[in-house]
């Protein structure tokens, strides 16, 4: 039998923002040893849950049961697994380059008409360059400026919402809270 | 419930931690003291009448004996542990805990606040290190924290699908003072450990059953720890289905059950792993088909439609696939299975079980308990007669390896919560301690362990703490001085190298006697029904050193990664039931 197919995967997580939650699910990764390639940590739009956002690459089998491995911590409220067709999603990337060979270049223009780019700060010595998009996106645009000699370059995790309409998260929250009104009852 | 606790008392972090095990329910704890913990153990001292203290030899003694504990009364386990070394201690203790859903509160001593995570004396990272081997771990650092997060501990351990969880509680937390306040918890926004049962999925259910023709239900240790014996037995007596275990599930249902047809796996019995592969319908019930039940996955029961009850969604499809998956109790989803399922009588295909379980008693059951005069004894027959002679009620409790298999085969299980053994973690060092517990929290049974004479060594230290608190522990050492499963396997895959399984032993005997335990060493079969009459004859703990012939093997064997269908009798010797000719 052929091995699975390995593809991209984004898992996102709901949580009780509590201390260590990273670490209870980055373990269950490391256990199966699968390399996270990004990973955001933010608030959600309901106070007080917490939403990880995490790329691998593996197999679909596997990843379905990572997903239910997460979910099974006490802490964690929903988790998630897509790919990128049932998501719209980002990244930002920062780039800093020297203003003498950014200017002397001519490029700002390109970089800022071509790839969407903005500039956040310039300085005598450097040019912060700000973009965000699609990861070949920013890679296309820190490949336009290796030949000026670029300083830094760091790209964020992916932050992603989904395309469903239905918002499963707050269906589970009205079953918990249904859930609780019932053992208050009692 | 809030009014009666508030008593406007200004008390000690450590003394809500005391009160607080006492609100949850607890009676023992067993611990062990050391500086982060020193708070606790000065309050203990004036609980003593309400909370009593078992002090083990070894941090993980204390973690296998409140697993005993836990195992044969239901009830969360409790231990105390002081920082550092003690919390690295209970280690094995918690990942056994882990994997075989054993409800654990495991309260660890901490640093003071201000010295966490500056590598101060026995600080070490123990949310950190205990946070993928345990259901649920938490640092304490406020003393006003503490009633809450025991409040959560418990109800962690115990509902769901439980398991063990860590309360590391920072030395101030201890110290600091609070108003007195518990509410117990029965409600956590991330957690639902109690799922509706999907009645669209248990109709499903009971259609397949009832159109079947070779059903059999797989009994876990879920049907045990979700009180759904009874259940079992009306729907399995109900539906004429015959019943399989895994090693966790014994003792659910009589041994002597017209439908119990014994255990599954690498050493199961011939007819519950043969007609795996032949049934059309499997009902597994509070399992997780382990790779010790179901050997080589691809080959794994063919034919079956596949109904997976379990309250750990995490489990469907882990290793199996399975046609329909019921996230329930394994008690609510068995009574709502009662009403719809049918008698089909399946006479000749519970005969098979037979059948095959016939071939077995005459070709590995015989040969291990009827062995020619003046020959050694062997595994099977010490706990087939201790199991004739301790009669109804009592606890076996097994360390890991060919003591573990041979108990399992051979001992006689009437009552339920009768089978104490490290299934998925295999702990060896697991058997004492755990036998300890079982017996304080069951002092009316006979509690009766039985030990190679490895793992026995590996948690000796705990002769300590039985005669500290005359403990009555029945103790069978099965001693062929070698490490005898490993042996087994060497024996058979490795060419006959015995690399460093052979084993020098002490006296055990004079080792006990040591202790004040009275014992005996038992080396000729003529001697054993006496001895273990002496050793039954009161309600002391007792040492029985059993010379057993190194050479005893646990057959029936299903090699690692084989199809559950191919099967040794014997080395060297498959079990071919289509060509079998009864003799």
């Amino acid at each position: 039998m052929l091995p699975p197919e390995r593809q991209l995967f984004t898992v996102t997580v709901y949580s009780e923002n509590c201390v260590g939650l990273l670490n209870q699910v980055s373990v269950i990764f490391t256990r199966r040893c699968l390399n996270i390639e990004d990973v955001s940590a933010s608030a959600s739009s309901v106070p007080d849950i917490h939403k990880l956002t995490l790329t691998t690459w593996a197999d679909r089998p596997t990843m379905e049961k990572v997903v239910r491995q997460i979910e099974k911590r006490v802490d964690v409220i929903r988790a998630f697994l897509y790919t990128d067709d049932d998501i719209v999603y980002q990244e930002v990337a920062l780039y800093k380059v020297p203003t003498p060979r950014l200017l002397e270049s001519a490029a700002v223009e390109d970089i800022v008409r071509h790839h969407g780019a903005r500039i956040l700060e310039m300085t005598p010595d450097y040019t912060v360059i700000e973009k965000s998009g699609h990861p070949w996106e920013t890679e296309a645009l820190l490949n336009r400026l290796r030949s000026l000699d670029i300083r830094q370059f760091v790209r964020s995790g992916r932050v992603a919402v989904t395309k469903s309409p239905v918002e499963h998260v707050d269906i589970y929250l009205e079953q918990q809270r249904r859930r609780q009104l019932k053992l208050k009852d009692k | 419930m809030k009014q009666d606790n508030i008593t406007n008392q200004r008390i000690s972090g450590a003394e809500a931690l005391v009160r607080s095990l006492l609100e949850a329910g607890a009676d023992t704890v067993f611990g062990y003291p050391g500086g982060a913990i020193l708070p606790v153990y000065d309050c203990l001292y004036d609980y003593a009448d309400r909370l009593r203290h078992i002090l083990v030899r070894h941090e993980q003694g204390a973690v296998h004996a409140a697993q005993g504990f836990a195992r044969v009364s239901g009830r969360t386990g409790v231990v105390i542990v002081t920082s550092g070394p003690g919390a690295a201690n209970v280690i094995t203790g918690l990942s056994d805990a882990m994997a075989d859903s054993t409800p654990l509160v495991v309260v660890t001593g901490q640093v003071g606040q201000q010295y966490l995570g500056s590598d101060a004396f026995q600080e070490t990272d123990v949310v950190g290190i205990t946070q993928p081997i345990t259901k649920w771990a938490y640092q304490v650092r406020r003393a006003e924290d503490i009633p809450a997060a025991v409040a959560r501990a418990f109800y962690i351990a115990s509902t769901g699908r439980p398991g063990p969880v860590v309360l590391d509680i920072a030395k101030d937390a201890q110290i600091g003072t609070l108003d007195w306040l518990y509410e117990p918890v029965n409600f956590i926004r991330s957690y639902n450990p109690s799922p509706e049962i999907d009645t669209k999925l248990i109709a499903e259910a009971a259609e397949i059953i009832n159109a079947a023709t070779r059903p059999m239900i797989l009994v876990g240790q879920g049907v045990t720890i979700s009180g759904a014996e009874d259940a079992l037995r009306n729907l399995a007596e109900k539906a004429s289905i015959p019943v399989c275990s895994t090693l966790l599930g014994l003792s659910a249902l009589p041994s002597d059950h017209r439908l119990m047809k014994g255990m599954l796996g690498m050493h199961g019995n011939l007819g519950p792993n043969i007609n795996t592969n032949r049934a059309d319908v499997i009902v597994a019930v509070g399992m997780r088909f382990d790779d010790r039940v179901t050997g080589n996955t691809e080959l794994y029961a063919p034919d079956a439609k596949i109904i997976h009850i379990d309250i750990d969604q995490s489990e469907f499809d882990k290793t199996v696939r399975s046609t329909v998956a019921v996230h329930a109790d394994a008690r609510e989803a068995l009574e709502a299975l009662l009403p719809l399922v049918t008698d089909a009588g399946h006479n000749e295909w519970i005969d098979s079980f037979d059948r095959h379980n016939r071939v077995e008693d005459r070709e590995v059951a015989a040969v291990e308990l009827n062995r020619p005069e003046g020959s050694k004894l062997t595994m099977g027959e010490v706990i087939s007669r201790v199991s004739e002679a301790i009669g109804d009620r009592a606890v076996a409790v097994t360390d890991v390896g060919q003591n573990q298999m041979m108990s399992a085969r051979y001992f006689r299980f009437t009552r339920p919560r009768s089978f104490i053994t490290s299934g998925g973690l295999g702990t060896m060092g697991f058997g004492l301690p755990a036998a300890i517990g079982a017996k304080i929290a069951a002092p009316h049974r006979q509690v009766c362990l039985f030990c190679g004479d490895g793992g026995f060594q590996m948690t000796i230290q705990e002769l300590g703490t039985i005669m500290q608190y005359g403990v009555g522990v029945k103790m069978i050492i099965l001693n062929n001085n070698f490490l005898g499963n490993v042996r087994q396997w060497q024996n058979l895959f490795y060419n006959r190298r015995f690399s460093q399984t052979p084993m020098l032993n002490p006296d055990f005997v004079r080792i006990a006697a040591a202790y004040g335990i009275c014992g005996e060493d038992v080396s000729e079969r003529e001697q054993l029904d006496a001895a273990i009459g002496r050793m039954l004859a009161d309600d002391r703990p007792y040492l029985l050193n059993v010379r057993i012939d190194e050479t005893d093997m646990v057959f029936p064997m299903i090699p690692a990664g084989s199809a559950v269908d191919r099967i040794f009798l014997s080395e060297g010797r498959i079990y071919n039931p289509d060509n079998w000719s009864e003799q």
